[in-house]
């Protein structure tokens, strides 16, 4: 099993609804987020293009931030989502500084935190991570890379995607249609 | 004209508009346990070179100050850490992927022994020290016998705490600054250099100073090298070393890089030392509190303008 999100740059208006369902979801302390839209606008104006995304971890096959945790406590879970496990956190920063995409932070209680693609409290149960389940355009797709008839695997076979600076060696498993 | 426009609506503190997690007390660490790898590196080495009495200073006396240096960057880096309670999971495991997992066992390691190596020493200082009870003196006289088997254990691992010091760094390919293998010759040659400094600074034999200051002036004249090719490497490789650089050529970090670190903290006491040895009469203290200075500037400036040099996307 590999969990994988693919999000649709075409349909997604930046709204923020992922964000404040994360936010609520995952009792996110005020002045944080776990996920966030970014926009990008490139070209010569008249023409100029904007790209919306909404970003969170990437839950990269081959991440940074595992590789460097002194104490294991950032793992990964069945099905690769990457996870931190609170009561092996020092809070050393390693993790936070390793992420080229800047996912993480630091947990006003002391440990590291970010996406955990609501593997615990909503995938285990069968439901869609809370961003994917409230997205007013339906922009997002979650599911299992490795069985061929899920969302994201058909979506993905379907459409062209990109992946965020795949230079850097991460191998994310958040997709991005464009 | 052209644009590209990033904004993100993310606003995490320490995070963003760069990051910003690290602050004085891994910059101060660094500087602290590369001074200590770099003096008890010395002891070591003329120790097993069997020269210990030509360079008194740097096998007896320099290294008592180690203890000192590694239990306050041992507090540098405890304050550091947000989820302080839970320190002690660094020690329930070795992580050999992780340069923060070996370095923490790294200074497991040095710190006693600079502990022992000091206590093998505590007679320079108080000459009628007497360590009362017998078991003490037993294992006094057990170092004593295997003082060259620990100093090999000593050498080894001193020059694993100096490298490491600049790997921690060097691993995050995330910090293009940072990304670049030279940055662990570089720590530890700007240790080496400190701790000779260190030795020159309160050595009073006269041959032990000339010789120390001469061992200096050849790593000042290394770090200079590397910092080059440090530089040569970012220019020829991709954009986002390219971009890591400018932050020292041009960039914000420009005037404290060249001025600090290079001119004051390299040319200028080298240039210092060479009048020394050349019979001019200099203030002896000069040139080495500012390898020192140098040493613990060079750490602050790279821990700071890493944070700031990132992957754009």
């Amino acid at each position: 099993m590999r969990y994988a999100m693919a999000i649709d740059t075409k349909k997604c208006v930046g709204c923020s609804d992922c964000v404040v369902a994360c936010q609520t979801e995952n009792n996110v302390p005020i002045g944080y987020c776990r996920d966030w839209i970014v926009e990008v606008t490139d070209g010569t104006y008249p023409q100029l293009e904007i790209e919306l995304r909404s970003e969170r971890c990437n839950h990269c096959e081959n991440a940074p931030c595992v590789r460097c945790c002194p104490t294991g406590a950032s793992h990964y879970e069945d099905g690769g989502a990457v996870l931190v496990t609170p009561d092996k956190c020092i809070g050393c920063g390693a993790c936070i500084t390793s992420c080229p995409y800047d996912a993480r932070y630091s947990h006003p209680d002391g440990y590291v935190d970010k996406c955990t693609f609501c593997l615990d409290n909503r995938v285990k149960k069968g439901e869609d991570p809370a961003c994917v389940s409230v997205c007013p355009t339906k922009c997002m797709y979650f599911g299992d890379l490795d069985d061929l008839n899920s969302d994201v695997s058909q979506v993905l076979k379907k459409r062209k995607w990109k992946t965020l600076i795949p230079e850097a060696g991460t191998k994310p498993h958040v997709y991005y249609l464009i | 004209m052209k644009e590209e426009l990033i904004t993100s609506g993310r606003m995490n503190p320490y995070i963003d508009p760069h990051l910003n997690i690290w602050h004085w007390q891994i910059p101060l660490y660094l500087f602290l346990g590369g001074l200590a790898a770099g003096i008890l590196f010395f002891a070591a080495l003329y120790t097993i070179q069997g020269k210990a009495d030509k360079y008194p200073t740097a096998v007896k006396i320099a290294p008592l100050i180690t203890p000192f240096a590694l239990v306050l960057g041992l507090i540098a880096l405890f304050l550091d850490l947000k989820h302080k309670l839970y320190f002690w999971q660094l020690y329930t495991t070795l992580r050999l992927e992780s340069p923060m997992s070996w370095g923490a066992w790294t200074l497991m390691v040095v710190t006693p022994l600079s502990f022992v190596w000091s206590a093998l020493n505590i007679r320079q200082i108080f000459p009628n020290w007497d360590w009362r009870y017998s078991w003490v003196k037993n294992i006094e006289a057990f170092f004593r016998k295997n003082i060259i088997t620990l100093s090999w254990i000593l050498l080894i691992f001193s020059l694993i705490l100096g490298v490491y010091t600049g790997i921690l760094f060097s691993a995050f390919n995330a910090r293009p600054l940072w990304n670049t293998s030279i940055l662990g010759p570089l720590f530890l040659a700007s240790g080496l250099s400190a701790g000779a400094a260190a030795i020159v600074l309160i050595s009073k034999n006269h041959f032990e100073r000339k010789q120390m200051a001469k061992i200096d002036l050849i790593i000042i004249g290394v770090e200079l090298f590397l910092i080059i090719h440090m530089f040569m490497g970012f220019l020829a490789s991709t954009q986002v070393q390219i971009d890591a650089a400018s932050l020292f050529l041009g960039g914000p970090y420009t005037t404290p890089f060249w001025l600090f670190v290079v001119t004051l903290g390299m040319v200028v006491p080298a240039v210092l030392e060479i009048l020394e040895l050349n019979g001019y009469r200099m203030p002896r203290w000069l040139a080495p509190v500012l390898i020192l200075f140098g040493s613990l500037m060079l750490r602050f400036i790279i821990a700071y303008a890493g944070q700031e040099s990132r992957w754009l996307y």
